[in-house]
């Protein structure tokens, strides 16, 4: 059970259950659509984009616990945040689940509670899904993406 | 944990048969891939609709067949040569007796149930469907009984009509004689669906399409391994099923065709085996079954197929049948009873395949936190799509059985299930 545990933390589940910023953004003015065939997961983020800055985003959809609060926490930790540092997030975050992370786990403050995804890595897609979505809705990519 | 004192929820229109008339535990010890522990746990192999494992016999007779009797067959004026053809001919006899052909030119070896889908889609489909023709599948199709005729419709400007089906995940068949008209040119339909676990009315989809004048196509991928088929018996113009669902290994399928269509239609693949002549100017085709068969076959993989075929006869398909059907029951009364858990594919004649969701936890999750207690399950959309559109449900989570599999097992996926619900309480 501690793996268990350790994956389903109790921040993971309290934000699966009740998402941060699950809505639809009115404000959006770049919008993107993400989903894993293999697993039916299905997020659209909405993002309100000022200049370089991210003014504010949210998401809607259907996926799993870990895809489901992953989406709700990177909401909350990429507002009121530039592109690119939305980007390096992403980076230190799929280091983080992939098992790659090099000591510098601290700048992803609770965002840290998905370093258990590491030892399940068919749910590593789960934990990135809203963030490459999110990607995509920076880059201004029209086509929906795929995990696969 | 043991089964719940609650009723089955639908009427089963098979009778019981207990578990103890069927030898599981011999069974078992055929099975080298079970005896192994995942993550502290025993295995509990419960993804049989993917795949099923392979007994000692099926991993024998392929290791032998490469350590004694490797060449290249249909060719070879030597001894291996001859020897290596005569077993893979072998094979295809007895393919032909399990399924009660009547010739074994009519049992041509592919890949896969989708290979052999494909062939007829290529083939028969291509010479037969034009213009504002209709080809009729079914609502609870694998994708690969959707797409390969979505992709011929959209090649000739044809249509594709769907057969609807209700909630318990039944076709609709009084939609059928609807659906069916001068313009149909082909039916295609699942023996067995791998996502609900429905078994369908064949001999009466048949008996309807044909008084239309329409060929029928059957995925037997989820029948075969379940139950007993006799392509006479019912009358279907094509049957296919792949090998590693029924014990065998995987990159080998068969494609039953009665011959009268099969000889009348253009080849699949060119190349060598499938002619009988070649000129720069003209090429003569070879007889069936090779016709279809264009280069070096998977000989190992046939003769394992063989070899599995072999081995289910000696248990008897009847007796398995009855054994997974007991395992379907004791499953479903066990599940049945666990609060929030409903189950998706009630069908009154149902294979021993439980889809299922959980109120409040998504397919994926349960997969993971069973994985963790060593038991095997699927989850996801089982590559049926529109049967989960349907259902108004991104997935499911499906146990699917098999001949090895024991009500201890079921009573350990209960247990598994209720430690998924603790992780989320």
């Amino acid at each position: 059970m501690s793996d268990l545990r350790e994956l389903y933390q109790d921040v993971i589940l309290e934000h699966s259950k009740a998402p941060r910023n699950y809505r639809e953004l009115k404000t959006a003015n770049h919008k993107a659509e993400g989903y894993n065939p293999l697993c039916g997961d299905h997020f659209t983020i909405y993002l309100d984009l000022e200049g370089d800055a991210i003014r504010d985003v949210t998401f809607q959809g259907t996926g799993c616990a870990i895809s489901k609060a992953s989406a709700s926490m990177m909401t909350q930790s990429v507002k009121g945040k530039s592109k690119e540092e939305a980007t390096k997030l992403f980076e230190r975050f799929h280091q983080l689940v992939t098992g790659e992370a090099n000591g510098d786990r601290d700048s992803l403050g609770k965002l840290d509670v998905f370093a258990g995804v590491s030892e399940f890595p068919v749910r590593v897609k789960c934990a990135t899904l809203a963030w490459h979505t999110l990607q995509a809705a920076i880059e201004g990519k029209q086509d929906p993406i795929s995990t696969e | 944990m043991t089964a719940a004192a609650n009723s089955v929820p639908w009427e089963f229109q098979h009778p019981m048969v207990g578990e103890a008339t069927f030898p599981v535990e011999e069974v078992r010890r055929d099975f080298p891939i079970l005896h192994q522990q995942v993550y502290g746990h025993p295995l509990v192999y419960l993804d049989n609709a993917a795949t099923s494992q392979k007994p000692r016999a099926v991993i024998d007779a392929i290791s032998h067949y490469y350590e004694r009797d490797n060449a290249n067959i249909h060719r070879g004026v030597h001894f291996l040569s001859e020897h290596a053809t005569e077993e893979h001919e072998a094979a295809r006899r007895t393919v032909q007796r399990f399924l009660n052909a009547a010739d074994k030119r009519e049992i041509i070896f592919v890949r896969s149930a989708t290979e052999g889908i494909n062939l007829v889609a290529q083939t028969y489909g291509r010479k037969h469907v034009g213009a504002g023709d209709e080809v009729v599948i079914t609502a609870m199709e694998h994708h690969s009984n959707i797409v390969p005729w979505q992709m011929l419709c959209e090649e000739k400007d044809a249509r594709l009509r769907v057969i609807p089906i209700n909630d318990r995940g039944e076709l609709m068949m009084e939609e059928l004689p609807k659906l069916l008209s001068k313009r149909t040119k082909l039916l295609a339909v699942t023996h067995v669906s791998n996502a609900l676990g429905t078994i369908t009315p064949l001999r009466k989809i048949i008996e309807i399409a044909h008084s239309h004048g329409v060929p029928v196509v059957v995925d037997g991928a989820q029948a075969v391994p379940h139950l007993k088929v006799d392509v006479q018996e019912l009358d279907c113009d094509f049957y296919v099923f792949s090998g590693h669902k029924v014990y065998g290994p995987t990159g080998i399928g068969v494609l039953y065709g009665k011959r009268a269509l099969l000889e009348a239609m253009p080849p699949y693949q060119g190349g060598g085996d499938m002619i009988r002549s070649v000129t720069f100017e003209k090429t003569l085709y070879n007889d069936l079954p090779y016709k279809f068969e264009a280069g070096t076959p998977n000989i190992g993989g046939a003769i394992g197929l063989g070899a599995a075929i072999d081995y289910v006869n000696h248990l008897g398909i009847d007796n398995i049948a009855a054994h997974e059907h007991d395992l379907l029951i004791y499953a479903t009364e066990a599940l049945s009873a666990i609060p929030d858990i409903r189950i998706i594919g009630t069908a009154a004649q149902k294979a021993a395949v439980i889809s299922f969701i959980i109120e409040g936890i998504h397919p994926h999750d349960i997969g993971t936190i069973l994985d963790r207690s060593g038991i095997a399950i699927r989850t996801g959309h089982h590559c049926a799509q529109p049967v989960m559109q349907r259902f108004r449900i991104p997935a499911t989570a499906r146990a699917s059985f098999a001949m090895y599999n024991t009500r201890g097992e079921v009573d350990a996926l209960v247990e598994g299930i209720q430690k998924v619900k603790e992780v989320f309480a």
